[in-house]
């Protein structure tokens, strides 16, 4: 059975991006628009991993990040996250919630699945 | 009850009360837990200002003159009210120069003249011996009173020899007593903490027998104060005492006891004592200024009652209204309250009687026995004897002398007068203190030689047209001198002196005595400048409340050994205390053992200062004098050190200033660097903004872009989808590149605006064409609602279009597709032209609406997806609206469309009111 992939980001055309590159990499991918959607459906797909974008609106990738990591249920969850602020401090605060990954934007598609490869692996 | 045995019996039980509570006070002051630091039972202390002259002498006088006993409390409530600073300024000074009476003061101010402070001492004793007469007689003749119960009138003095008068047992025991409670210690210092606990509790006493009487009059003989005065005013005769009698004379009588009550209570000498000798602490007098006052209502509130009730029940029977608190009880054969108003009489004459002499006691030893002693040979002042024993007798035999003046001056006058006629005899002689003691702490010029004239020139009118004349009543003078005038010269009549007449006795001699006593003191110090020693003094009294007055110390030029000083200050207060005080000065010094002290300055201002607590400033000079060699400071050395302290205080101030002015600088320096921290912040919040804004499109561009260059063979249907989103986020790119341009010159003023005349009308059509096919698109009505026409304005045609273009492309984003509706409206009215873009869309919640104009903040967090657009159009729109003076803003309720609207002014001439 292929691993899940729940793909968190409120920016359509890059959410087009990473869901062709999934698919092509042959995971099965579903999609969330803003934070509250990403928990919903992180609580209702159970996915192996979360692309998940740190400015949505409604709740930020950080707080979705923390309350997963909150949950016991869901320890065996992949969190690589993405942003277009790349700062430093951010990178960290990302990490210290419990992400297991963090990609600055743009990133380069390659060195994405290689990633998500890793963390699936 | 009421025979003579039980009534001792109960006199001599409540004096011993008082004793055991002078004792436990001195207990408390020893163990360091003072009772009388707390501030009620200063203000209590305060109260023996009403003595029995208030206790049965208020009521005889509301007898006769209705409310004219008031101004006797109304004086001192003014002065405790309003005068506060003036007793702070009495209180630092006394505290800081060791001052133990007024003699002290007045003596000490004038370059410690040993000779003003004699002088001051004859007057107080003279003045107040009539005054501890009226104790005396008071109490004699409520004893008389009472024990002649149930007879209403004394049987007449005998008079014949004095060991049958009860008022001379009475006279002894009352000075036993103050020897008991003033000098018991043997150390003679200043203050005496158990006899002001002791006073305090008279004052309770006192005032809790007066009101028994008031609320037995009141409530008990009549039906309450409204049938009381109801039936006092059916008599025409009583009414009148009701009401202020007018008249030029009833105003002067008035204004001048009002004066001397206000100004008896600053400097009769035990009014001094409590408020200022036995203060503890500044902080006390901030009750005492409201609790006094206070006390003083509530002693008075039940005078006229009892005055009006006293008149009525004994109509035509004789009985003196001076007696009405104690007779008015034993007319209802009231044995009980009779004897507690006896008690509470007690207690107005003891504490009187014991504060005042002990005052007067000290003052005579140190002012005037002290520097006579001091000056004989007999007392060489070489031998080594311990004389604190000596000053212990010296005050001791000076209250056993004083209450026997008083006895004798109740024998020789007593029978003359009304209480309140001797009270008033006494407060118009210590008024004679008012010019040199108030002129002294304001007035630099005031000279030695000023306060002594001042005080004789007063002192003879007074002693002429107050003193004599009441010796004269008593027949001890001829009768002729009052009515003749001396030997027999009309214009020197002691009650209408040089021919004023129409003043009653009181105000006669308050006038007459002030005239002299002022004049003398002002005239004669402006005959010469201060001398040195009293230029001195005058800077530490006037200077009293400022931080930075000279101490004594830098006054002192001279020479000295310190083992000589130790011996002189043990001879005064004793070995044992003379070596505690100078060791506990030794170790705030920082030396271990006292025999090392240097005799320098200070040192001799020290013992100086002990000396001073023990036998006044003036004899303290003379004896630091005798031990130590003092070179004179010549006038312009002292006027030198004045001055280099009063350079010091303006240095000072001028530190202060600028300290001050430093912080203001500190605060605003502060205030820049927040401010700049915030606008560092915000940039940075910018750069962030801006670099997400960026990346975004880019990470799109790039992940396409490498789709397709790793995977040749795409579809062709996904290519060009693929290939129309590249282009449309470059096409955001530009966009945004653009704006943030824009932005930064508009925000940078490096903009270029084409000003010139614009309609309006023309631009909101224009910009509407402009975005026609937005609306056709998404099948969004646009309505407008033009003025048919309006004013020209000076503006930008091109800003003022991206302006509106932003507004409508942002309502077109928002509405619904298909029935959304959008209106454009154009008013005009007096000053300005308004523009408003109406839509129906989600409308826009409070706490966004001021965000959206925000840089990057976009609303519609409600939405699903995000808005496009860039989030600096609002931010763009605004700053262009108020480069021309006007103001966008948007009024929007969720749910029901919102309304974005720009207001330009009329007569924004040329560009911008806005830089």
């Amino acid at each position: 059975m292929s691993k899940k992939i729940l793909i968190a980001d409120d920016e359509q055309n890059i959410v087009i991006s990473v869901e062709f590159l999934m698919k092509r990499e042959g995971y099965t991918v579903s999609v969330a628009g803003d934070g509250e959607a990403a928990l919903a459906k992180i609580r209702e797909e159970k996915p192996d991993l979360v692309l998940l974008d740190v400015m949505m609106p409604k709740k930020n990738g950080f707080d979705v990040c923390q309350e997963v990591r909150a949950d016991p249920a869901f320890a065996g969850t992949r969190i690589l996250m993405l942003t277009a602020r790349g700062r430093d401090t951010e990178v960290a605060k990302g990490l210290a919630l419990g992400a297991d990954g963090y990609m600055s934007k743009p990133f380069s598609t390659k060195d994405l699945v290689d990633k998500v490869r890793e963390l699936l692996g | 009850m009421l025979q003579g045995p039980v009534v001792i019996a109960v006199s001599f039980l409540y004096l011993a009360l008082l004793f055991a509570v002078a004792y436990w006070g001195d207990k408390r002051a020893d163990a360091g837990r003072s009772i009388i630091s707390n501030p009620t039972i200063y203000a209590l202390s305060m109260a023996v200002y009403c003595t029995t002259w208030t206790y049965y002498g208020s009521v005889g006088r509301a007898a006769v003159t209705g409310v004219g006993f008031l101004p006797i409390y109304l004086g001192p409530t003014l002065v405790m009210t309003l005068g506060g600073f003036l007793l702070l300024k009495m209180i630092r000074t006394a505290k800081a120069n060791r001052i133990t009476s007024i003699a002290d003061f007045i003596a000490s101010r004038y370059g410690k003249s040993q000779l003003l402070g004699g002088l001051v001492t004859v007057i107080a004793v003279i003045g107040i011996v009539p005054y501890i007469a009226l104790q005396l007689k008071a109490v004699a003749s409520s004893y008389d009173l009472i024990v002649g119960y149930p007879a209403l009138i004394a049987p007449a003095e005998s008079g014949s020899s004095i060991f049958a008068d009860t008022t001379f047992y009475i006279a002894l025991i009352l000075a036993t007593f103050t020897i008991l409670f003033g000098t018991r210690h043997l150390d003679a210092t200043e203050r005496h903490e158990g006899m002001v606990a002791a006073v305090a509790l008279e004052s309770v006493v006192k005032l809790m027998a007066f009101g028994a009487v008031g609320l037995f009059v009141t409530f008990g003989l009549y039906g309450g104060i409204g049938d009381l005065f109801a039936r006092a005013m059916s008599d025409p005769q009583l009414a009148k005492l009701t009401a202020v009698a007018s008249g030029s004379r009833s105003y002067a009588t008035w204004f001048s006891l009002t004066l001397l009550a206000g100004l008896a209570i600053l400097f009769l000498p035990r009014q001094f004592q409590v408020t200022v000798v036995e203060n503890v602490s500044e902080a006390q007098l901030k009750r005492a200024i409201w609790l006094f006052p206070l006390y003083l209502l509530l002693i008075n509130l039940f005078v006229l009652p009892i005055a009006l009730g006293g008149l009525m029940r004994f109509a035509g029977q004789g009985v003196d209204a001076d007696t009405f608190v104690l007779t008015l009880p034993m007319s209802a054969q009231q044995e009980l309250l009779a004897l507690l108003v006896f008690v509470g009489g007690l207690s107005a004459a003891t504490g009187m009687v014991i504060v005042e002499t002990i005052a007067l006691s000290t003052m005579v030893c140190n002012d005037l026995v002290m520097p006579l002693l001091l000056r004989t040979k007999t007392l060489a002042l070489h031998t080594e004897r311990d004389l604190s024993g000596l000053l212990l007798s010296i005050r001791r035999g000076a209250i056993v002398l004083i209450l026997l003046l008083g006895y004798l001056y109740f024998r020789l006058a007593g029978d003359a007068y009304a209480l309140v006629g001797i009270g008033l005899i006494s407060f118009s002689a210590v008024a004679q203190f008012a010019p040199a003691m108030i002129g002294g702490m304001y007035w630099r010029g005031g000279t030695r030689n000023g306060a002594l004239a001042g005080l004789l020139a007063g002192f003879a009118v007074w002693a002429y047209t107050l003193l004599l004349p009441s010796f004269s009543k008593s027949g001890w003078l001829p009768a002729s001198f009052i009515s003749d005038g001396l030997f027999g010269i009309t214009l020197l009549k002691p009650h209408q002196l040089f021919g004023l007449a129409g003043l009653d006795d009181i105000s006669h001699c308050l006038f007459w005595s002030f005239a002299a006593n002022i004049g003398a003191y002002v005239v004669v110090s402006l005959l010469r400048a201060p001398t040195a020693a009293e230029a001195s003094q005058a800077t530490q009294f006037v200077d009293a409340l400022k931080t930075t007055r000279p101490v004594g110390s830098a006054l002192w030029r001279g020479s000295a050994d310190a083992a000589d000083l130790v011996a002189l200050v043990g001879r005064f207060l004793g070995p044992v205390r003379a070596e505690t005080a100078f060791a506990s000065y030794a170790r705030r010094h920082g030396l271990a053992d006292p025999s090392k002290l240097e005799a320098d300055a200070d040192l001799v201002h020290y013992a100086e200062m002990l000396l001073a607590g023990a036998i006044g400033s003036a004899s303290a000079r003379a004896m630091v004098a005798s031990v130590a060699k003092e070179e004179p400071l010549s006038l312009p050395e002292v006027m030198n050190i004045l001055d280099e302290a009063s350079q010091l205080r303006s240095y000072s101030r001028e530190l202060e200033r600028k300290s001050r002015e430093l912080e203001a600088a500190t605060g605003e320096l502060k205030a820049a660097n927040e401010q700049l921290l915030e606008v560092d912040r915000l940039k940075d919040d910018f750069m962030a903004s801006v670099s997400h804004e960026l990346r975004t499109p880019l990470t799109s561009i790039r992940a396409f872009s490498e789709i397709l260059r790793d995977d040749p063979k795409t579809a062709l249907p996904e290519r060009e989808r693929f290939l129309g989103i590249i282009v449309s986020e470059t096409e955001r790119l530009t966009r945004l590149v653009n704006q943030i341009l824009d932005m930064a010159k508009i925000e940078s003023g490096n903009a270029e605006w084409l000003v010139e005349d614009v309609d309006l009308n023309s631009v909101v059509e224009q910009s509407m064409a402009a975005t026609s096919q937005l609306f056709r698109d998404k099948g969004v009505a646009l309505s407008l609602d033009l003025a048919s026409s309006v004013p020209l304005i000076r503006g930008d045609r091109d800003r003022l279009m991206q302006v509106v273009i932003n507004l409508l492309s942002n309502a077109v984003k928002f509405v619904p597709p298909n029935d959304g509706r959008v209106t454009v409206r154009l008013m005009a009215d007096n000053d300005s032209l308004r523009v408003s873009v109406t839509d129906n869309g989600p409308g826009i919640r409070l706490e966004d609406q001021a965000v959206i104009f925000d840089r990057f903040r976009q609303g519609g967090d409600a939405m699903t997806s995000k808005p496009t657009g860039t989030g600096l159009g609002l931010p763009i729109s605004r700053k262009i609206v108020e480069y021309f003076g006007g103001k966008l803003w948007v009024e929007s309720e969720p749910g029901q469309g919102a309304s974005f609207i720009f207001s330009l002014p009329l007569n924004n001439n040329e560009n911008g009111t806005n830089e």
